[in-house]
């Protein structure tokens, strides 16, 4: 088994580069100003290619699948993350909205 | 609000830093059990899967690892899928730079260690809202590695005793998305943005296998925005 300990320090730095190395240049730096918009908005385009594809695709390969209860269970908890603006209230109301719909789903 | 200075290490920080990290810990534990117990199934002691969690840190390259491996696949081809599944962290670190100008060389390289999709989302908005310093971000991305560590470590321990999808515990992270999503949608170019992006990911995911869509997605969409923005004057400056 020493050869997991090789792999997994491998795939330690092949992780760590993509995220050490633009926290080093880019904190060294004055960023153009378009440069600095532009990151300004990788954020909310991020989590939201985060969360969409999650919650309407699943299967390999990938298919369109919106009758599910993660989409079901996430128009509540965004709307209940709209009215409270709580991340710890949203996840714990999160998880008692998924609990009921996959009673109803099931 | 915070006691806790955001110019130099103290007791504060740290306490702060650490209290607020727990929704992303709550999120980790159902994720880390269960790479526990696959990587457990898959062959794995105990101390690889602790190594991995610690060294690694990195959820979904990590269940990828381990599915290669019971597959037989070879060294090469699996260091080279988690340098692609992790290439998102480029967008994401590029962004946390701003916030870290006042950090040395080596709290960098520690900063790096615990860039995630949770702690990097997490920590740029309570970035935005102020009083939340480089140091506060460094205690929650160690905290949540802790955290992950730890989950995993106890999936490969007995994960399997403990039955999957209890309290809905496996809507932690996504809901966790969810509300940082939220905070992040300051004005009608933001949704815009979220909704050019969730969009083009959608379809993107669709057509190409692996997660590559995330980044083809969010640059599409980072630069409808930058555009956006030009054209209506509403360009905001960051720092």
């Amino acid at each position: 088994m020493g050869n997991i300990f090789l792999l997994t320090l491998c795939m330690g730095a092949a992780t760590y580069l993509p995220r050490f190395l633009p926290l080093f240049f880019f904190s060294r730096k004055q960023l153009p100003p378009w440069l600095t918009t532009w990151l300004d908005f990788i954020p909310v385009a991020i989590l939201s290619s985060l969360i969409l594809p999650a919650l309407v695709t699943g299967g390999s390969p990938r298919h369109l699948d919106i009758v599910t209860p993660e989409l079901a269970a996430a128009v509540p908890t965004l709307v209940f993350a709209l009215k409270t603006r709580s991340l710890g209230g949203t996840v714990v109301a999160g998880m008692g909205i998924y609990w009921l719909v996959q009673r109803i789903f099931s | 609000m915070q006691a806790g200075s955001v110019e130099k290490w103290n007791w504060a920080v740290i306490r702060e830093g650490a209290a607020a990290a727990w929704p992303i810990c709550l999120g980790y534990l159902p994720i880390g059990l269960a790479f526990g117990v696959v990587a457990q199934k898959a062959g794995l002691g105990l101390v690889e899967i602790g190594l991995m969690s610690l060294v690694v840190f990195a959820g979904s390259s990590q269940f990828i690892a381990v599915s290669m491996l019971g597959a037989g696949a070879g060294f090469l081809p699996i260091v080279i899928t988690t340098f692609t599944v992790n290439l998102r962290h480029l967008l994401m670190s590029s962004a946390l730079a701003v916030h870290l100008r006042s950090a040395g060389k080596g709290w960098i390289a520690l900063f790096g260690y615990g860039v995630t999709d949770e702690s990097f989302a997490f920590n740029m908005s309570l970035f935005r809202q102020g009083n939340w310093g480089w140091r506060h971000a460094l205690v929650v991305n160690h905290v949540s590695n802790f955290a992950w560590f730890a989950s995993s470590i106890i999936g490969g321990l007995g994960g399997s005793l403990i039955p999957p999808g209890s309290f809905g515990i496996d809507y932690a992270l996504p809901a966790m998305l969810i509300c940082l999503l939220v905070f992040q949608l300051r004005g009608p170019v933001y949704v815009i943005v979220a909704l050019v992006s969730g969009i083009a990911a959608v379809l993107v995911s669709l057509i190409l296998p692996g997660n590559a869509y995330v980044i083809i997605a969010s640059v599409a969409a980072a630069t409808t925005g930058l555009f956006l923005s030009k054209k209506t004057g509403t360009e905001k400056r960051e720092t």
